[in-house]
């Protein structure tokens, strides 16, 4: 039987060697896509999950900007060793609303799913301008250029294309985008209106200075919320079944 | 294109019957031992998307039913179950009657020394000796908030400034020029006094006009003489230890814009048991009282 097959029988065939290869490159396709069709059963029904602040989306758009992914990843996988040292495993609902996500599967660094509220914002802001001043092992390079203004021109842009991509911006997120960013960054403004739209989000000056929305304020708002918006104290094992 | 297939004559081996330019290939199989390696791959593949979680069809887990994090809570529960005896007797008491018992003891500094590398060690260094710009040494005996093991206790389970609870490490600095407290030059005469509370050389004139302000403003905090005091975290101003930097341009910042450090509360974060051990291993690190 296996003498009988020869590869020449194809490559001799166009019409064969055609049907043969819309077989193969089906099934590679299929195996992407079909769990596409699927994938809104894979997202646990839990509590808590809302979309990013303008000012935290700003600062993942730094986040993915600097290339941050590169050394670490935002994947705390199901296992005993990693729920020790980070936390619960990450779930997907709490990477939802994000385009792309930021898994990753490489970590020179630690991960930060759950690097929310574990240091100050002081901390993040120090290590940040300085990663060896604070942990003197590290090799993460200093990223203390990013105490420069945020540009928010198109704020309310990138609320709008979150939107077009199903995050569930409403029309008085967008038409609030900028105000709601500068309010999280500054302690003195009144926060009523932005944390009725945003559950929970904390008002602070991130970066230490309360006077200018920096790119530090955006990176260290987007940190310091990572992995807390779900409280795993109310969750049950139903809600994290994926079916 | 030719398809005769010839020998050839140096090998021996049979040519695919292709030909450029005069040169030939020489039709040479896959070695057999990895031809079967490969068909062995892919009979592998095909029990494992039996066996295992592999088809995306709503209810279909494998045949073993097994997922990692079905497997995840039961890995979880027996280490939890190894751990007990010992987490039930580490909650009971306090961190003072853990340092007091060597067997308690012993499991306290292992356990506290892997609790503290994963979550304290970021901000107060490796061998808890801190870093300039308020993240305080533990590894001496200048305390802000006290060193007893009741206090380290209080500090790790509530944090510092941590938004959590208003009674426990509550307390901020004001910021004597933002508010109008004081002006810019009162704020540099009274930096002048405090710099003198260390015994620095510093423009006597100065230190006078800068003496009153000090009682005035940071004397009921700070102490008299700097002493400092532990219920307010109020550093001592009297030593040669600074929080935030000791040259003149920190401590006028310090003053004008004030300090307000935070450490996350841990409670709630680490198991009580947690809490204990790392509370003997702080206290453990050099400066315990």
């Amino acid at each position: 039987m296996l003498k009988k097959f020869s590869h020449g029988m194809i490559e001799r065939n166009i019409l064969l060697l055609g049907v043969l290869t819309l077989i193969t490159v089906s099934i590679g396709g299929l195996a992407q896509i079909v769990p596409l069709f699927t994938v809104e059963t894979t997202i646990e029904r839990v509590a808590g999950i809302r979309p990013y602040t303008p000012l935290e989306l700003m600062g993942r758009n730094i986040y993915v900007r600097e290339g941050c992914y590169a050394c670490h990843s935002q994947m705390i996988r199901p296992f005993r060793d990693e729920a020790e040292r980070y936390g619960h495993y990450s779930l997907a609902a709490e990477s939802m609303y994000d385009r792309p996500f930021q898994w990753g599967s490489k970590r020179t660094g630690p991960d930060l799913a759950r690097v929310g509220g574990r240091y100050s914002d002081d901390w993040q802001a120090a290590h940040l301008r300085d990663p060896r001043a604070l942990v003197p092992e590290s090799i993460m390079p200093p990223y203390a250029f990013l105490d420069r203004p945020l540009d928010t021109r198109n704020i309310q842009r990138h609320l709008q294309a979150q939107a077009t991509l199903g995050v569930p911006y409403t029309p008085e997120m967008i038409a609030n985008a900028r105000a709601d960013l500068e309010t999280q960054a500054r302690p003195d403004r009144d926060p009523a209106g932005f944390q009725s739209r945003y559950a929970r989000a904390r008002q602070a000056a991130f970066d230490g200075n309360p006077g200018v929305v920096t790119e530090m304020d955006a990176l260290v708002a987007y940190m310091q919320m990572l992995g807390t918006l779900v409280d795993f104290r109310d969750v049950t094992p139903e809600q994290l079944r994926q079916q | 294109m030719p398809t005769k297939i010839e020998k050839d004559s140096i090998t021996g081996q049979e040519t695919t019957g292709h030909e450029w330019d005069g040169l030939k290939e020489l039709n040479t199989p896959l070695p057999k031992w990895w031809l079967y390696t490969f068909y062995a791959t892919i009979v592998f593949a095909a029990v494992w998307v039996v066996l295992y979680p592999a088809i995306p069809v709503q209810g279909w887990t494998g045949l073993t039913g097994w997922t990692a994090r079905g497997a995840l809570p039961a890995q979880m529960d027996a280490e939890r179950a190894r751990q007990a005896p010992m987490l039930a007797r580490l909650r009971e008491v306090s961190a003072e009657q853990i340092a007091a018992d060597p067997e308690l003891r012993g499991f306290a500094l292992a356990g506290g020394r892997v609790g503290f590398a994963n979550n304290c060690a970021g901000c107060h260094g490796a061998g808890g000796q801190g870093a300039t710009g308020g993240f305080p040494s533990l590894a001496d005996d200048d305390w802000l908030w006290g060193g007893s093991f009741e206090a380290i206790h209080t500090t790790i389970s509530h944090g510092v400034r941590a938004g959590e609870s208003d009674e426990e490490r509550g307390i901020a600095m004001p910021a004597f020029l933002t508010t109008g407290m004081l002006t810019q030059a009162q704020v540099n005469d009274t930096a002048d006094f405090v710099l003198s509370l260390s015994g620095r050389n510093v423009e006597p004139a100065a230190v006078e006009r800068g003496r009153e302000l000090y009682a005035e403003n940071c004397a009921s905090c700070h102490g008299d003489g700097g002493e400092g005091n532990r219920d307010m975290g109020a550093p001592r101003l009297n030593d040669q230890i600074w929080l935030y930097g000791g040259d003149r341009a920190s401590v006028v910042r310090s003053i004008a814009y004030s300090r307000a450090g935070v450490m996350p509360a841990w409670r709630g974060r680490l198991d009580p048991a947690m809490i204990n051990m790392i509370t003997v291993y702080v206290h453990a690190l050099g400066g315990g009282e």
